[in-house]
Order: C-alpha cells, then structure tokens, then sequence
C-alpha cells in the first residue's frame, strides 16, 4: 500500500523532510502560474517548472523553468509533479511525467477523457505511481504542503483525515470542521470524473492507519459505487474511528450529468439512496448539510469516548 | 452524450452490425414515404432518450394504412418521463426466435472496460440473473474472449460465429468512438438462425469529444445550454421557479438539496465554475434572464480568494441594464463581505452569512 506520507514529507533520515520538492508542469500558463505561486505562498517547495520552449527561464525570479520533465527530474530529484495543462494535453504530459520518474502525480485538468485517464492509470500501476484525480482539487496536508488549488483559509493542522469528489465542498466543509476546532491531518481530492486515480477505497488505505487519527470525513456525490464500496470496507475491517459522510446530489434527477462528468444516477446505480444506506449499515451518519458535518463528527466522538 | 435509438443503429450499421431494415423521420408525410418503401407490417418506435418506452406506449406494431394514420401521429406526441419524441422510427417487424443481451460498459469501480452479456436479453439488465461478465481492460476485445462468452452463452456453429462477430464489431466501435456504454438489447436470434441488434442504447464520453467531429450531429443542445458550454459553466435546466448558481459541481448539487429539503423548487443548476468573476456572474444570469419560469435566484459562491465586492458589481450591472427585475438571494463566502453587503443596499439583492438564511429567504420570497 502506498504511504502517502512518506511521498508527502519523507522520513526524518531524509534531508528534504518536510519540504519534499515539487514540479509544477504547466508553470507558465496563467492558471498554473497563479497556482504555483500559492502553494509556494503556502510552503510547498515548488523546485522547477516545465513548459516545452520555456527552458532556461526562471519563474517569479527563482524557480527553474525546463522543457521536459526528465531535465526537471534530473536538475531536482523531486517524485512530485502536479499538472495544469489544458485537458486534451494531459495525455501526454503525464505521461512524460511517469516516464520521468514521477511517483506522486497531482492531475489538476478537468474534461480529460476517461480513456486518457485509463491509459495514464496504466503507465502508473507498471511504474508503481500514484495519481490523484484528474479532476480534482488536490491532496493538502495542512500547513505543511499543499499540492493542489485549494485556498488556504479553510484548512488547519489537526487530526481529522478528509476525502472528497468536489473542490468547493471540500473547502466548505473543511471550513465548518476549521471553525468547530476539527483541524485535518490530511485531505484528499478524490475528484468528480467517472474514473479516478486515487478511489475513495484507496484514499481511504492511504489514512486509515495513521496513528494519531481522529476520525474521517468522507464527502461523497451521486455516481458510481465508490461510497458504497467504502462502506463495505469499512464494516469488513471494523474500522472504529469516529467517520461521518455527506452526499452532495440527493434532489438530482435521474440519468443528467451534475457538473462532474462522474455526477450522474444510471437507474439506481448512483443514487444518493444507495450510498446513504450503505453508509447507515456502516453505522456511519450522513450530513443533511454540510453545515451538520462537524455537529455529527462530535456526536460520534462523544460515543466511542 | 446519449444518441437516440436510429442514431446507435446508424453507428451499428456503419461498423456491419447486423439489422433489421428501419427508417427515422421527424413528420407524418416523410414517415408515410418510409412506410410504402418498408412495407407492412412495421413496428413505429418513439425515438427519445429515455429508457421504457415500450410501457409508456411508445412502440406499437402496425399492419396498414388506417393504423398507420391512427397510431404514427398518438406516438410522435408522447412524452415519456419528460422527454418529447426527438423522431420516430419505422423499423420491419422482426420474426424472433429469443432474445440475448449484450454490452460493453466502463466500469467505473474496476476502472476498466467490461463486457455483460446474458441468454435473458429484452428486460432491464439490473433484473437478470444470469449474467456472463468479462472485464477487457481499455475495451479491446479478443477473438478468443468473444468465443468464450458465446461458449457461456451456449451458442454453438453458426450462431457463435454470428455472435463473435457482432461482440467484436461493438467492441471496435466503442473503442474507435470512445463510448461509455454501447449496449444491444435485444440481441435477437431470429427465426431464419441469424443474429440482429433490435435496439441500441450508445452514450459517449462528452469529454473526448474534440477528437469525435463525426459525432458532433448528434448533439442535442438548447441555445441556452450552447451559451453555457461556451462560457465554461455547467447548465442542467429543471423544472421549479427558483434558479441556483454556484461555484463546483458538488457546491450546486448541495444548494439544490438543500433547497429542496426546504420546499423550495430549483428552476436549473448552473455551475459557473473555479472562480467567479464580474463577466462569468453577469453571463449566468443573462442565461437565467431567459428562463421564464423563473422567479428568484439563489446564489452561493464559495470563493477562498473570490473578492465579494467583484460579484456584487454583477448584480448591480444586471438591475442598471434591465437584465433582470428579480430577487437575488446570495450567499457569499470570500473577502470584502461587509463592502459588497453595502454596495447592495436598496437594490433587490440580499447577501446572508450561512446557505440556510438564503435559501430560507429564497422560499419565503418567491411565495411573495
């Protein structure tokens, strides 16, 4: 199973521990320039950008710029890239970055075709890669890296793990976790596309042992089966930790796609229904709103107290 | 994107898939035309893109004239959950001996393609219990595959010649046009020992479709739902009075329940979108400016960096040039709230501090 965490921080023994270096492809495009400078406003250890024809220039005065990934990969060491390239170009830039050595991929585009996202799944299971989203907002351990665009306001240190499919919801429910005093050991874009890098299942592996963990939050959407597979999983392992869901998409109709490519009930296959009372078997609560998240996480606290 | 039945049948035919001889038209003189060139009997099928149209009355079979007159014009009027007759098909009556179910889906959990296959073909596959499932990773199928699930379908000779062949086209065109479901059901065994796909159901992966311009004359999209794509918003049109306007699929989707936990009844989900700006707000409701049913807006914007202030202006562009005369409730996460709240004072614009005092207020005022 992949340690997040150690692709995320390293180890002690390493000398970039805690500042594991991060390349940014896309770097000079006017979204992935904003993004870049957050994260590195942030703390990520932005090392190096790539943007073919752009080689040897410097990005806000300091950061590398190279044409490939491999130069990238070569001048830095870093494992870590996240990209912001225009969807139908995804393809091919992550792929340059698996053949690179990549080992963390953070896939930022939206509208990548499912069959670009199944070939770049292919490339990384072969190179032992991860791959977060496409589609997603980002994977963030608070106040230490943030690899993503997520705004940084919402989120604080703390020991709650969260995994979501949307961006702003994320954010939003970060948020009323932040204000209740829940901070987040770490949270995970899972992203809204029908298929996905990281699945709730696997994001759920990457956090269910960390040591100090004090609950987790999943938020979920209409789509698919992910929630429910986690759910079975969660009754299967016994999972104890305090865990609290919400479903975006119950007033949804049937067979409309929601925004995300992923957002859409096939018959009863991705219903809100389906996936709340998989989650009630779990004995996990479902959040009417996002607002009730935080009171819910509490209650189940109160009760394995 | 869902094509309709005769637009699937038109791929099928493309890639050699075998069919039974049918006709698509949109008006009673052109399905008159199709019915001498056919000849009785036929079947007259309802082309919408909704599933049980069988039950709602949508296909009927029709021996001649006097029925043709009679039954063409019931059927083309039909609306079948919500969905008006996009066309209507002619297709000569099929001599069935039994009917099998075959498709080709993306299986989202096992992240590959997967092939479903039944000897119980004609009801919805979720009802059938006999089930042949094979997952084929990107969707290539084998010639060696396709011989062993026509051998666990219990086709033998000629049938499983016949069967492997149309498995394998289906798989090519799935691959080729990036589909995400291409299903045949019925696959017919007909009386004359042939094998003939009697319906088609093909949804296609909206996001490969810059690499598809051949399929392009299948979209199906309002004026409206052009104006959106073409801004980068995210437009499902609903049936309510109240219109709900957010940033992130998953945002909109929770104002939506919420709302409707509320009693209020959402008119569209729009999704304006990563960011908001004064031009993407002012587009959003000049979409909803056309939507007549409208009588309120709900706005919640969830922006870490969004200025509230820049938002704000769009409203009041909207009231100055005449866009709108409606009631906007807003909620508005993002810096500069106390500015914004200001700005809007006297205009129909009120921003709240949580969701639920907007869509509170959205409730109530609308009733007004």
């Amino acid at each position: 199973m992949t340690d997040i965490f150690k692709l995320l921080k390293g180890t002690p023994e390493d000398s970039d521990y805690k500042k594991k270096g991060v390349i940014v492809q896309g770097i000079t495009g006017s979204y992935g320039s904003l993004h870049a400078k957050n994260m590195m406003t942030y703390g990520t250890n932005v090392v190096a950008g790539v943007t073919p024809g752009k080689g040897g220039q410097k990005f806000e005065g300091s950061v590398p710029i190279f044409n490939t990934v491999r130069e990238a990969v070569d001048a830095t060491g870093a494992k870590i890239s996240i990209i912001f390239v225009p969807a139908k170009f995804f393809l091919g830039a992550a792929k340059e970055a698996l053949d690179a050595g990549i080992k963390l991929l953070v896939a930022i585009p939206e509208h990548v075709p499912v069959r670009d996202t199944m070939e770049v799944l292919d490339l990384a299971n072969k190179k032992g890669a991860v791959i977060i989203g496409p589609n997603t907002p980002g994977i963030m351990i608070p106040e230490l890296i943030k690899i993503g665009i997520m705004p940084p306001t919402p989120f604080k240190a703390g020991k709650i793990a969260v995994l979501s499919k949307s961006g702003t919801l994320l954010y939003e429910i970060s948020d009323a976790l932040t204000n209740a005093g829940f901070g987040q050991s770490i949270t995970i874009g899972i992203g809204g596309d029908p298929i996905n890098g990281t699945r709730m299942i696997d994001a759920f592996e990457m956090v269910k042992d960390i040591p100090d963990l004090e609950g987790l939050v999943v938020v979920g959407e209409i789509g698919g089966d992910s929630e429910e597979i986690l759910a079975q999983r969660i009754i299967d392992i016994g999972f104890k930790k305090p865990t609290v869901a919400y479903i975006a998409g119950r007033a949804a109709p049937k067979e409309k796609r929601m925004g995300h490519a992923g957002a859409i009930v096939m018959g009863t296959y991705g219903s809100a229904e389906s996936k709340v009372t998989m989650f009630n078997k779990a004995n996990i609560p479902v959040a009417k709103r996002p607002s009730q998240v935080p009171v819910l996480l509490a209650g189940k606290m109160q009760q394995s107290d | 994107m869902r094509l309709l039945e005769f637009q699937a049948k038109e791929l099928f035919r493309e890639y050699g898939i075998n069919l039974l001889p049918s006709k698509a038209s949109t008006n009673i003189e052109e399905g008159r035309k199709h019915a001498k060139e056919l000849g009785y009997p036929f079947v007259i099928k309802i082309q919408v893109p909704v599933g049980g149209r069988g039950k709602a009355g949508g296909i009927q079979k029709c021996q001649n004239d006097d029925e043709f007159d009679l039954k063409y014009p019931q059927v083309l009027g039909l609306t079948i959950k919500g969905e008006k007759a996009r066309a209507i098909l002619l297709e000569k009556m099929a001599d069935i001996k039994k009917e099998l179910y075959l498709s080709l889906f993306l299986n989202r959990s096992k992240r590959c393609y997967t092939i479903i296959a039944s000897p119980e073909g004609g009801v919805e596959i979720e009802s059938v219990k006999n089930q042949i499932i094979r997952e084929v990773g990107l969707g290539n199928v084998s010639e060696q595959v396709a011989r062993e699930v026509a051998k666990e379908m219990k086709l033998e000779g000629k049938l499983a010649d016949y069967f492997v062949d149309i498995l394998l086209k289906l798989a090519k065109l799935t691959v080729e046009k990036e589909a995400e479901l291409a299903e045949i059901n019925p696959l017919a065994i007909m009386n004359d020992g042939t094998i003939m796909a009697l319906d088609g159901k093909f949804v296609t992966d909206d996001n490969s479709n810059f690499r598809h311009d051949e399929l392009q004359k299948y979209q199906e999209k309002t004026e409206i739902e052009e104006r959106a794509e073409k801004s980068g918003f995210s437009l499902v049109e609903l049936d309510g009075n109240i219109a709900v306007v957010g940033n992130g699929a998953g945002l909109v989707m929770s104002t939506l329940d919420m709302l409707s936990d509320n009693g209020g009844k959402p008119a569209c989900f729009l999704d304006v979108g990563g960011g908001a700006t004064t031009e993407s707000v002012y587009e959003a409701l000049t979409l909803i400016s056309k939507m007549s049913r409208v009588k309120g807006i709900l706005v919640n914007l969830y922006g870490g960096i969004v200025k509230t202030t820049v938002v704000a202006e769009a409203f009041l562009k909207a009231y100055d040039d005449k866009l709108i005369d409606l009631p906007v409730f807003a909620r508005l996460k993002g810096t500069e709230s106390d500015k914004a709240k200001e700005m809007l004072k006297g205009s129909r614009t009120k921003i709240f501090d949580s969701v639920e005092d907007a869509i509170n207020a959205a409730v109530m005022g609308v009733k007004k």
